[in-house]
């Protein structure tokens, strides 16, 4: 599927995550944030740098890790995405929707 | 007289969808088993962002007793999954050598130990409630619990706490 996003037409898989990486840029994440109701501060981009660095070394992401990375504990992992942590930030970030279950 | 719905599943599509809001748990186990059961989907509910508390009564106490929450075994006697005959899962050191194999297999999959594992659900803000009557019954103070424990409660207690549209409540 495709899409466009701050002027920009992206490829997303059916639940709204995009397919390709490269094609993402801070406009598209912002948009994103927009319709997961997500107000970005600089915390939330540094804990979406790092999960996107974390996909780029091809490293499995779970709540569990996220928490051990010192960028961000759980507790403020889950107020800056309430709905959703895990999920939400992935979007936001570009990223495939994880598949952890922890 | 009601008829036989031909097409359940065509019906169900039919039916408003109603989002489940917070999930229930009440964990009266302490094998391992069960105990990961209701830790993951007390987990994978606020993973959804969905709410989700867990009260421990009977058994399910020892999974928030300090002292005895990483002591925790798999059963292997009275347990047809095991697929192993009930005299030689009696024999000694047997359940404990079943339950090694079992937490190193859940380590590989990123599974945390039981306490970690309490820190993690009380982080992302699943409440863990222990059962008043149970902790009579056993002779159990507060002191001997875990420090995140969210409080103690009477079943009517936790009753109060499932209501509004939404709320779903399971055994384990």
């Amino acid at each position: 599927m495709e899409k466009t996003y701050a002027g920009k037409t992206v490829n997303i898989s059916e639940q709204g995550y995009l397919t390709n990486l490269d094609q993402w840029d801070k406009n598209i994440g912002l948009e994103i944030a927009k319709e997961e109701d997500v107000q970005m501060t600089d915390r939330h981009w540094e804990v979406i740098e790092y999960l996107q660095d974390q996909y780029r070394k091809e490293v499995p992401l779970s709540i569990r890790k996220v928490g051990k990375s010192g960028v961000v504990s759980i507790k403020e992992f889950y107020q800056l995405f309430p709905k959703g942590p895990l999920k939400i930030s992935s979007r936001i970030s570009g990223i495939p929707k994880p598949v952890s279950c922890i | 007289m009601k008829t036989t719905i031909e097409n359940p599943v065509e019906e169900m599509d039919k039916t408003e969808k109603k989002p489940i809001k917070k999930m229930m748990l009440i964990l009266s186990k302490a094998t391992i088993d069960n105990v990961y059961a209701c830790f993951i989907l007390a987990n994978g509910a606020r993973m959804e962002g969905i709410e989700s508390e867990i009260f421990f009564t009977f058994f399910g106490l020892e999974a928030i007793q300090k002292k005895k929450l990483e002591h925790l075994h798999v059963a292997t006697v009275g347990n047809p999954a095991m697929h192993m005959p009930t005299m030689l899962g009696g024999l000694p050191g047997m359940e404990a050598f079943a339950t090694k194999m079992m937490k190193s297999e859940m380590e590989k999959l990123d599974i945390p130990p039981v306490g970690e594992f309490l820190e993690i659900l009380s982080a992302s803000g699943t409440k863990l409630w222990a059962c008043k009557l149970a902790m009579d019954m056993f002779h159990l103070g507060e002191d001997k619990l875990i420090d995140d424990l969210d409080g103690v409660l009477t079943v009517g207690d936790f009753y109060n706490r499932a209501q509004g549209d939404g709320t779903h409540l399971l055994f384990i």
